[in-house]
């Protein structure tokens, strides 16, 4: 048991740490930003280190529920650093606002993803899932005021419940039909006939899960919640919880369904195929940034399942870059959306206040064209890269028509990515003036991910090939 | 100069003058555009001086793993020496067009050139299959910012139009291009070139590529793109459209589908012969019609393309290397005749046909070298069109007749619109009072014009220049053609006292007798 502690200290870091952070809010108060932030900084930059540490050790603890692993390790570094992020933005947005509780949830939430993408049963799967998803609810509502927020927070909490319920009934079917909770027993099950109570229970969990990573048909809630939430913590949602969800995804996917390739490869196909095209078709009547980056992050969503459909050592590896660059260029996109500011200090976020926005503010505006273009995954920015990874994987695994679909599907995406820069670029000013200057840690992030994503990128290409190499390693 | 990676620095120049172009000022990033564009142009020469004729196939190669899955590989063989020297000498020209006519933006429209320089070269300089694909595409950025942010009244359409039809064609080459790389394990492109890909996948990967490259060719039926584009883009825009990025779909036929994919190429010529003649008539009748300048001369463009797709499916030395000479030369004098229109549209600010008339009494030298460059357009002997059209035309003569037949009446027909344009704008009473005002060219268009017309006669006069360099590399991909060739029904034969063999399909014999018999 206290072999096992020692292998989870990124675990143990982050609910001591997340604890401190609740104590100093609760005792210092809400005025001391500086301090409960510090804390919670320092507590994130540990439990990476601890992760770093760990890297190379394979094994399982706690009876074989959660495994340390390199594949863990890969997923919870770039949820850390995204909920990193996340806090140190925050203060700026909130102003007068902001309250311990914001970076003791994300530390939870943190937690809960670390979790995710370490469980190795359905148990653990399922309370990593709820321990992350109960902090985001109320994260989504966190400016009680707000109606939007409110209304975000609650619908979230509704629709999250109900694809809960969902993943339960799968579980419990799986549980049923092949007596065991555990990843491998699940899997040496599947190995076998298939009967309908494990197709149903297939069914369900993946379900369940599309829901987390707000795949097509489960993506409602996305828009909605991306528009209301506070804009720091949209900026979560879009990141490290779609980071934490993919990585619990593959990991059920191949390693407790990898026998049943027939049963969950056409479910699989169908959210791929469905999310890139209405995630694209969807974004274009949008006038909010907000719930047009919403869409695309369905979109993008739809091109890591084309990897997971794969189903393939190959297409892991191409999932797994695909999360960092994703994440990287989501971060970015939502710094920008974080840095539009009227004259008056008010967030903007329409689109149509953004037109001459590169006559204004070029930078920022630059920056944005070229995340935009990234997502849109138009060579020769980095965004292109991962993409190329996916649908060689789904070709190199026979699935040529899918790639076909999904590369066609993703010109229809290119068009509202280009159709923001269009109001950007091409239109004349808005009315909007645009107040600058004072965020020095955001403008250095927005910078370092757009010039990463422009060409530099492709030099880290044999270093992102061997991690991602190491970590989809492990489940194969 | 061996060893000395000429190639990247060619990149590098434009590429890092183009991050200057954005922080300098407007007044200073025209010169920095210019000074960067002519270093390239210098070092263009330098290469080409250095080109070892008739030597390796790939020269001045570079290699470096920097990407781990693919590499920096970057090399050139004689036709991508002489598409590389047409990029980096209209360059200048074009950053010279814009000298006056941009006046908003300046930077960004500066770097976004530069940064299209750079694209293109690297088209045509890559060696692998991905770095390759990269460059193509990249091409698609600028060109929308340049099109879209200083473009006509319909410019941001026509920047949408541009984009996403030229998008959709080429992500289905990805796709192919990933199955073969999957096939033959290797993204290196001189391995590619002699890798046999079994037939019926060659087909699928053949009908990838075409979908790709026949929208930036541009095709007929999916041409609809070019006269949009054209029409809206800055003058520079259209100089470096019809000019270069024209030009990658035939490289692309010439350099991928054709050696890479010899039987279908065999198979499919007819796909190839039928669009292109269908494209040869209808849309030179389509520019009889026009009323809009740059719209009559982005439909002769998709004329002209159409020969050299049916020069290149010839599948014999004459054929190729008259597509090959047609791409140069119109390169040159599309271009130039762009900038024609350019110029007296910076006068009086519409490119209707109807407003000018009688330009020869005011604009004499104006009138002389929109002459120049309508006869090179229509193929007067003497000028760089003649060159080219008769030895591809003769090249398709040799594998069907009925496609020399039509595709000569494109010439016809090209003759017809050309001379028509040119009486209405130049010929004729001089009675408008805002036309009568415009002065004669200065000498910023002066400078602009002598090097453009220079070229075009030069090519017209001796061809043997631009054709020594590609003649190896022609006779490497006849060769590779030779067995999915079809019989002609031609069935040519030399003079009585000697038997000789027809040109192209030996490998060595032609490639001292020259292009034309």
């Amino acid at each position: 048991m206290s072999a096992d502690l020692a292998l989870i200290w990124p675990e143990l870091i982050l609910t001591i740490g997340g604890l401190i952070t609740l104590m100093l809010g609760t005792f210092m108060g809400d005025r001391q930003v500086g301090i409960y932030q510090l804390s919670a900084l320092l507590t994130l930059a540990a439990a990476a280190a601890a992760v770093v540490a760990l890297f190379g050790v394979e094994a399982t603890v706690f009876s074989g529920t959660l495994s340390v692993d390199s594949f863990g390790g890969f997923a919870k570094l770039l949820i850390y650093a995204a909920s990193f992020v996340c806090i140190v933005i925050a203060p700026r947005f909130f102003s007068g606002g902001m309250r311990a509780e914001y970076p003791t949830l994300i530390l939870f939430a943190a937690l809960g993803m670390g979790i995710m993408a370490s469980a190795r049963d359905l148990m653990t799967l399922y309370v990593g899932l709820e321990l992350n998803s109960l902090a985001a609810y109320v994260l989504a509502s966190f400016m009680r005021t707000d109606e939007r927020s409110s209304e975000a927070g609650l619908k979230y909490f509704v629709l999250g419940a109900l694809a809960s319920g969902m993943l339960l009934y799968g579980i419990s079917l799986l549980y049923g039909f092949s007596g065991t909770t555990d990843f491998a027993g699940i899997a040496k099950v599947m190995g076998g006939e298939l009967n309908i109570g494990l197709i149903f229970g297939i069914v369900f969990v993946l379900a369940g899960l599309g829901f987390k990573i707000s795949a097509v048909p489960f993506h409602m809630w996305t828009p909605d919640v991306y528009e209301g939430a506070p804009t720091p913590v949209t900026t979560f949602f879009a990141t490290a919880p779609k980071v934490a969800a993919m990585a619990l995804m593959t990991r059920v996917v191949i390693d407790a369904m990898g026998p049943a390739v027939g049963a969950w490869q056409q479910i699989v196909i169908f959210l791929a195929l469905a999310s890139i095209i209405l995630g694209a078709v969807g974004a274009i009547g949008q006038k909010n940034i907000k719930r047009l980056l919403a869409y695309s992050s369905i979109n993008n969503v739809g091109f890591m399942l084309v990897g997971l459909a794969a189903g393939t050592q190959q297409g892991v590896e191409g999932v797994l870059t695909y999360l960092l660059v994703y994440m990287l260029t989501t971060l970015g996109a939502f710094l920008v959306v974080l840095r539009l500011r009227d004259a008056d200090g008010n967030q903007v976020e329409s689109i149509a206040a953004m037109a001459g926005l590169s006559q204004r503010r070029p930078g920022l505006a630059a920056a944005m064209a070229v995340f935009l273009f990234s997502l849109a995954g138009i060579p020769p920015l980095f965004g292109f890269w991962p993409k190329y990874l996916v649908f060689e994987a789904a070709v190199n695994a026979n699935l040529v028509p899918l790639a076909v679909a999904g590369i066609v599907a993703s010109v229809i995406g290119a068009f509202y990515y280009i159709a923001i820069i269009k109001t950007m670029y091409f239109d004349d000013k808005s009315e909007t003036e645009f107040s600058g200057g004072g965020a020095i840690v955001e403008d250095a992030v927005i910078t370092a991910s757009a010039l990463w994503l422009s060409v530099i990128g492709y030099l880290f290409i044999p270093v992102l090939a061997v991690l991602s190499a190491s970590a989809a390693a492990v489940l194969f | 100069m061996s060893g000395f990676p000429i190639l990247s620095l060619m990149l590098a120049v434009p590429l890092v003058g183009a991050i200057v172009c954005l922080f300098v000022g407007d007044k200073a990033s025209r010169f920095v555009a210019l000074g960067a564009t002519f270093a390239t142009f210098v070092l263009g020469c330098i290469l080409w001086a250095n080109f070892d004729i008739g030597g390796a196939q790939w020269q001045f190669t570079e290699r470096a793993d920097l990407f781990g899955r693919f590499q920096w590989a970057l090399g050139i063989d004689g036709m991508a020496l002489m598409l590389i020297m047409l990029s980096v000498f209209l360059m200048p020209l074009c950053i010279l067009a814009s000298w006056d006519a941009i006046k908003q933006r300046v930077g960004l429209y500066m770097a976004m050139f530069l940064i299209m320089e750079v694209v293109m070269i690297g088209v045509f300089m890559a060696q692998d299959l991905l770095l390759f694909y990269i460059f193509f595409e990249a091409g698609l950025i600028p060109m929308y910012f340049i099109i879209g942010i200083w473009g006509g009244a319909n410019r941001k359409y026509a920047a949408f139009k541009f984009f996403l039809y030229t998008l959709l064609g080429s992500v289905l080459m990805l796709i192919a291009m990933i199955a073969m790389i999957m096939e033959a394990g290797t993204t290196d492109i001189p391995t590619l070139l002699s890798y046999n890909f079994p037939p019926e996948m060659q087909t699928w990967l053949w009908l990838a590529f075409f979908a790709s490259l026949a929208v930036k060719m541009p095709m007929w039926p999916v041409h609809t793109w070019l006269p949009d584009a054209h029409v809206q883009a800055p003058t520079a825009g259209s100089m470096i459209l019809a000019g270069v990025l024209l030009k990658l779909g035939a490289y692309g036929f010439l350099r991928f589908m054709m050696p890479m994919f010899p039987d279908a190429s065999g198979q499919l010529m007819w796909i190839v012969f039928a669009l292109s003649m269908i494209a040869v008539v209808y849309t030179s009748l389509v520019a009889l019609v026009q009323n809009d300048m740059k719209k009559l001369i982005a439909y002769s463009s998709v004329a002209h393309m159409a020969i050299v797709t049916a020069g290149l499916f010839a599948f014999n030395q004459q054929g190729i290397e008259g597509a090959l000479i047609i791409m140069l030369s119109h390169g040159v004098v599309s271009a130039a005749l762009f900038f024609c229109v350019g110029v007296i549209y910076d006068r009086l600010h519409t490119r209707e046909i109807d407003r000018y008339g009688g330009l020869a009494v005011n604009m004499p030298v104006y009138a002389l070298f929109f002459m120049l460059f309508t006869m090179a357009s229509i193929g007067l002997p003497g000028t760089s069109g003649f060159v080219g059209e008769f030895l591809s035309l003769a090249g398709i003569y040799e594998a069907s007749s009925l496609v020399a037949f039509v595709c000569t009446t494109g010439i016809i027909l090209g003759a017809a619109y050309m001379l028509y344009l040119y009486r209405r704008v130049v010929f004729g009473e001089l009675t408008k009072d805002d036309v009568k005002a415009m002065p004669d060219l200065n000498a910023r268009e002066w400078t602009i014009m002598v090097p453009l017309a220079a070229v075009a006669l030069w090519m017209g006069v001796y061809p043997e220049s631009f054709l020594a360099p590609m003649r190896g590399d022609v006779t490497t991909v006849v060769a590779r053609l030779a067995p999915a060739k079809p019989a002609g029904d031609a069935h040519l034969t030399a003079g009585k006292p000697k038997p000789a063999a027809t040109h192209g399909e030996t490998t060595h014999g032609s490639a001292h007798a020259g292009g034309v018999q």
